[in-house]
């Protein structure tokens, strides 16, 4: 019973994030208007189910652009976001925890400042000041959160790597030669390589929600690319007579969010990477 | 002990300077800063002049040093917008945020522990999943649509709750659950697991085999063990949670560090920048420290160390 409650938890987490990123893909596909189109004539009309027409099943917003196409281009800069700054922060950790894991004593002194460093780094002020001091795009968003985001990781991995260093078959590659370089990539990374999986949907969830709150603030993703935290700040002016205009992006970040953590939550179990934060 | 915290105090400091070169380096990116603050319409001299007041012209090394040794000794400079001094702006608006992230550790321990326990009580059952639900999608959501929710519902259509300012406590209440959300799922799923060991350990059959009552067991007993970790890791949430309130401020419209340094990011006062990201390191450095010297004086084990 607690077996298949987990299942259902975990394959939802799955469609969402998949169904995420099929939208991301062939978002031209399915977008029913051109999402930077603008209308004059038509702004704020409702979503379809408060009294709209069905030519914009989501409403429209205050410059008369089409929600639901700007809803699904979001889902690009969101899952982008997401996937980019794991890369670029799980390749910074992954690099650094597993060097201090391995070699211990004073390069492990090292890795361990660097990441409390990291931590003491007011992490959305830094990321603001980095924004807009070199102008806001995707880029520099993507840049900015993936070396701020990489602690976690270190951290993982770090720990993961004491485990398995002294380990018979770390030891059996040491014994037939192995160069350093490859026990660290075949006979370490391969080993640890679940956890890092668990860590990785923990930061894509932290990274699209760190987007959205930059974005919020004027400081992400600049307009008029259509960020769901960039549409949540645009809204907020008319939120009080139209409410739906900040629900709408909101709800489809929350549920994005949601599905990523559903599926970390499954993999862990899954591949019994434990509790690994 | 005293030699593992003399090794976490040597660490703190260290990590300290680390962050001043951090700071002083971030709002020297933008390339040339005279022209950030001299603004679109200035003429090459006044670029030249304000280069010159301000001590731009000087090596990179020199106005580090310059200003490393001034913030140490509590000179923070001067704002280049509000032209008075950085620590005084900051002094007058400390006090709002302090409050506001005391508000939400509060509100967040105040959930998150009875949340906790009541879930290791019940463990296995459907009231132990809906709490782990209740965490899972509190940690989904995001805190700045949040506060616009909140501020939509309690503000406006029930009218509750002032939605903006401090002019009254009831002020600090939504902008305090807003940022307490964003703690909550750590530190209940904490308290869960600290409490599941707690219940299955011996002293607790002790306990229960000298017919003390389950409130007494709960309370007394389990609870006091479960919550050490807990009161260690809420020092360190209170630090991002100080950090994270630059956002919270921003839409509850209060007016304390975070807007402040919100504000200076968006008018390029770089010294107010500086001091901000320095002031919310060192608090969070402090209250790590803190958690480790807390967990060295309760646990036996790092204290024979």
């Amino acid at each position: 019973m607690k077996l298949r409650a987990r299942h259902i938890a975990t394959v939802l987490g799955a469609v969402i994030v998949g169904g995420t990123l099929v939208v991301a893909i062939i978002a031209p596909l399915l977008a029913p208007h051109d999402p930077f189109a603008q209308d004059l004539m038509r702004r704020l009309v409702p979503p379809e189910w408060l009294g709209g027409t069905a030519l914009n099943p989501f409403g429209t917003d205050q410059l008369g652009r089409d929600y639901l196409s700007r809803l699904i281009y979001g889902a690009r800069i969101s899952m982008l976001i997401g996937i980019l700054t794991v890369v670029t922060s799980g390749t910074i950790g992954v690099t650094l925890g597993v060097l201090g894991g391995y070699f211990g004593g004073r390069v492990d002194d090292a890795v361990m400042f660097a990441i409390t460093a990291r931590l003491s780094i007011p992490l959305i002020l830094v990321a603001l000041t980095v924004v807009a001091l070199t102008g806001s795009s995707l880029t520099v968003v993507v840049l900015t959160l993936g070396l701020l985001l990489w602690d976690r990781f270190a951290v993982v991995a770090r720990t993961t790597t004491m485990q398995v260093r002294n380990l018979d078959y770390i030891a059996a590659a040491r014994a037939a030669g192995a160069s350093r370089l490859h026990i660290l990539l075949r006979e370490v990374l391969p080993n640890i390589v679940s956890h890092l999986l668990v860590v990785a949907t923990l930061e894509m969830a932290l990274a699209i929600l760190l987007e959205a709150a930059l974005s919020f603030l004027g400081l992400g993703v600049p307009p008029p690319l259509p960020s769901w935290g960039l549409m949540i700040a645009e809204g907020k002016d008319y939120m009080f007579f139209s409410p739906w205009v900040i629900m709408v992006p909101g709800i489809a970040l929350f549920v994005l969010v949601l599905g990523i953590n559903l599926l970390g939550d499954g993999l862990r179990e899954l591949l019994g990477a434990g509790r690994s934060q | 002990m005293l030699r593992f915290l003399l090794r976490r105090l040597a660490l703190a400091v260290l990590v300290c300077l680390t962050v001043l070169v951090v700071s002083f380096t971030l709002t020297r990116l933008s390339g040339d800063i005279a022209i950030a603050i001299a603004g679109p319409n200035a003429t090459p001299e006044d670029v030249e002049i304000i280069r010159k007041n301000y001590g731009f012209d000087r090596p990179l090394p020199v106005q580090f040093v310059d200003w490393a040794t001034h913030a140490a000794e509590g000179d923070l400079g001067r704002s280049y917008v509000y032209k008075s001094s950085v620590a005084e702006l900051i002094g007058e608006r400390l006090p709002i945020t302090l409050t506001l992230g005391l508000t939400g550790l509060i509100i967040a321990l105040g959930t998150a522990i009875p949340l906790g326990v009541l879930a290791a009580m019940r463990e296995g059952t459907l009231i132990d999943r809906g709490i782990g639900l209740l965490a899972l999608l509190g940690q989904a959501m995001p805190s700045f649509w949040l506060g616009l929710v909140l501020i939509i519902w309690f503000g406006l259509k029930l009218q509750w709750l002032p939605i903006s300012g401090v002019d009254t406590w009831q002020g600090y209440i939504l902008p305090g659950i807003v940022l307490a959300f964003s703690a909550i799922p750590a530190l209940m799923r904490l308290t869960r697991a600290g409490m599941i060991d707690a219940l299955a350990s011996d002293y607790i059959r002790t306990a229960r085999a000298k017919g003390l009552s389950l409130a007494t067991i709960v309370l007394k007993h389990a609870l006091r063990n479960a919550a050490m970790p807990v009161v260690s890791i809420a020092a360190v949430q209170l630090g991002f949670m100080l950090g994270g309130s630059i956002v919270i401020e921003q839409i509850f419209a209060l007016h304390g560090v975070g807007y402040l340094a919100w504000e200076s990011i968006s008018k390029n006062d770089f010294p107010v920048v500086q001091a901000v990201v320095l002031l919310l390191a060192i608090i969070y450095i402090a209250l790590t420290l803190l958690a480790d010297a807390m967990n060295a004086v309760l646990d036996p084990r790092l204290r024979a160390a």
